[in-house]
């Protein structure tokens, strides 16, 4: 029981870690959004009803120019959550309200969490409680932003631009200890780094899907322990 | 009226992509081998947004040294094992430091 309140407690310490800087980039999404004369409701609308980030950057740049290309660029950034959503979909929950309450909390940072866990139940607390957090705390960003306006400096000059990707590869690293998983992510940064300049966005990361392929060129390794960390055995499998 | 459109339409489409990968999951029968790609593609996703977060802006190749620096910082203290926390400040604190001295 101590071990489980231990993991328990460094689970909220990272989540309030990654809540924290989630806040602070709501913050100047917030004050972003009206400095560029739009109205408080709309950043504040957005980060309940979106809650995604880069959709929401994006939309905001886009709203008053081509709304159309607003809607569409936004949905096409947020496809990725598709293969979220299929990767830690079972993580969520079993009932319809979890399901379809939690699909709304599909984030990269909450999917991050959920996939850096292998047992089935603490998957599903480290996708609740990241996506829980950060929601809060991007929505709390947000109103301050919109609260202070164009008195918030570019979160570049805290070096937030630099937590973030740091944040999400170290959640990534246990992953990326097994070889195919490796391969697949190797080969997908680098098509996602080449066609950015070529695709509009959200396309490049959507391109790395390709990079799969280079998992299944690998020979698939003799089966022993340890080899393949996201199978789960029938002893982990939890209650249904 | 258009931004309040705009903002529905952006979140039912957001929500729907959602819900679809999460609805998907149980009504599609993949075999064993197929199912095993699931985590993987995620992964891969991921990795191709920390990479291109680090290596691109705005659309063009990013020829900044603070950001991927400060990534690196974190990187190598994850991979000793370093606290999550510690890994995300450290790499925020190498790239603002990079920057206040002048570095892009």
């Amino acid at each position: 029981m101590r071990q489980a309140d231990g993991r328990d407690a460094r689970l909220w310490r990272d989540a309030a870690a990654i809540g924290a800087a989630v806040g602070v980039i709501g913050l100047s999404f917030g004050a972003i959004a009206v400095a560029s004369g739009l109205p408080a409701w709309v950043p504040a609308a957005m980060s309940v009803l979106v809650f995604a980030g880069g959709s929401q950057f994006l939309a905001v740049a886009l709203m008053t120019g081509s709304p159309v290309a607003a809607v569409v660029g936004g949905v096409l950034i947020n496809i990725r959550h598709l293969p979220f959503g299929l990767a830690v979909g079972p993580a969520i929950g079993r009932s319809r309200v979890a399901r379809f309450a939690g699909a709304h909390l599909i984030i990269d940072e909450s999917t991050a969490f959920a996939l850096a866990e292998r047992h089935p139940e603490r998957r599903g607390r480290a996708f609740w409680t990241v996506g829980v957090t950060i929601f809060i705390t991007w929505n709390i960003g947000t109103l301050i932003g919109v609260l202070l306006g164009g008195a918030v400096s570019d979160p570049a000059v805290y070096g937030l631009d630099a937590a973030f990707p740091a944040g999400l590869l170290a959640l990534l690293l246990p992953s990326l200890r097994d070889r195919a998983t490796r391969a697949a992510a190797i080969a997908g940064s680098v098509l996602a780094i080449a066609s950015t300049p070529l695709l509009p966005a959200g396309l490049p990361v959507l391109a790395a899907l390709l990079g799969v392929g280079a998992a299944l060129l690998l020979p698939t390794p003799p089966t022993r322990a340890g080899d393949q960390p996201e199978r789960v055995t029938p002893a982990q499998r939890g209650p249904r | 009226m258009t931004m309040l459109l705009v903002v529905l339409a952006l979140a039912v489409g957001t929500y729907a992509v959602r819900i679809a990968g999460v609805l998907l999951h149980d009504r599609l029968v993949l075999p064993e081998r197929l199912r095993h790609l699931l985590p993987i593609a995620a992964t891969t996703l991921l990795a191709a947004l920390v990479a291109t977060a680090v290596f691109t802006e705005a659309g063009r190749l990013s020829v900044g040294v603070a950001r991927p620096l400060g990534v690196l910082v974190g990187a190598v203290l994850a991979w000793r094992r370093a606290p999550f926390v510690l890994v995300v400040v450290a790499a925020a604190l190498t790239a603002a430091l990079l920057r206040l001295a002048g570095l892009p």
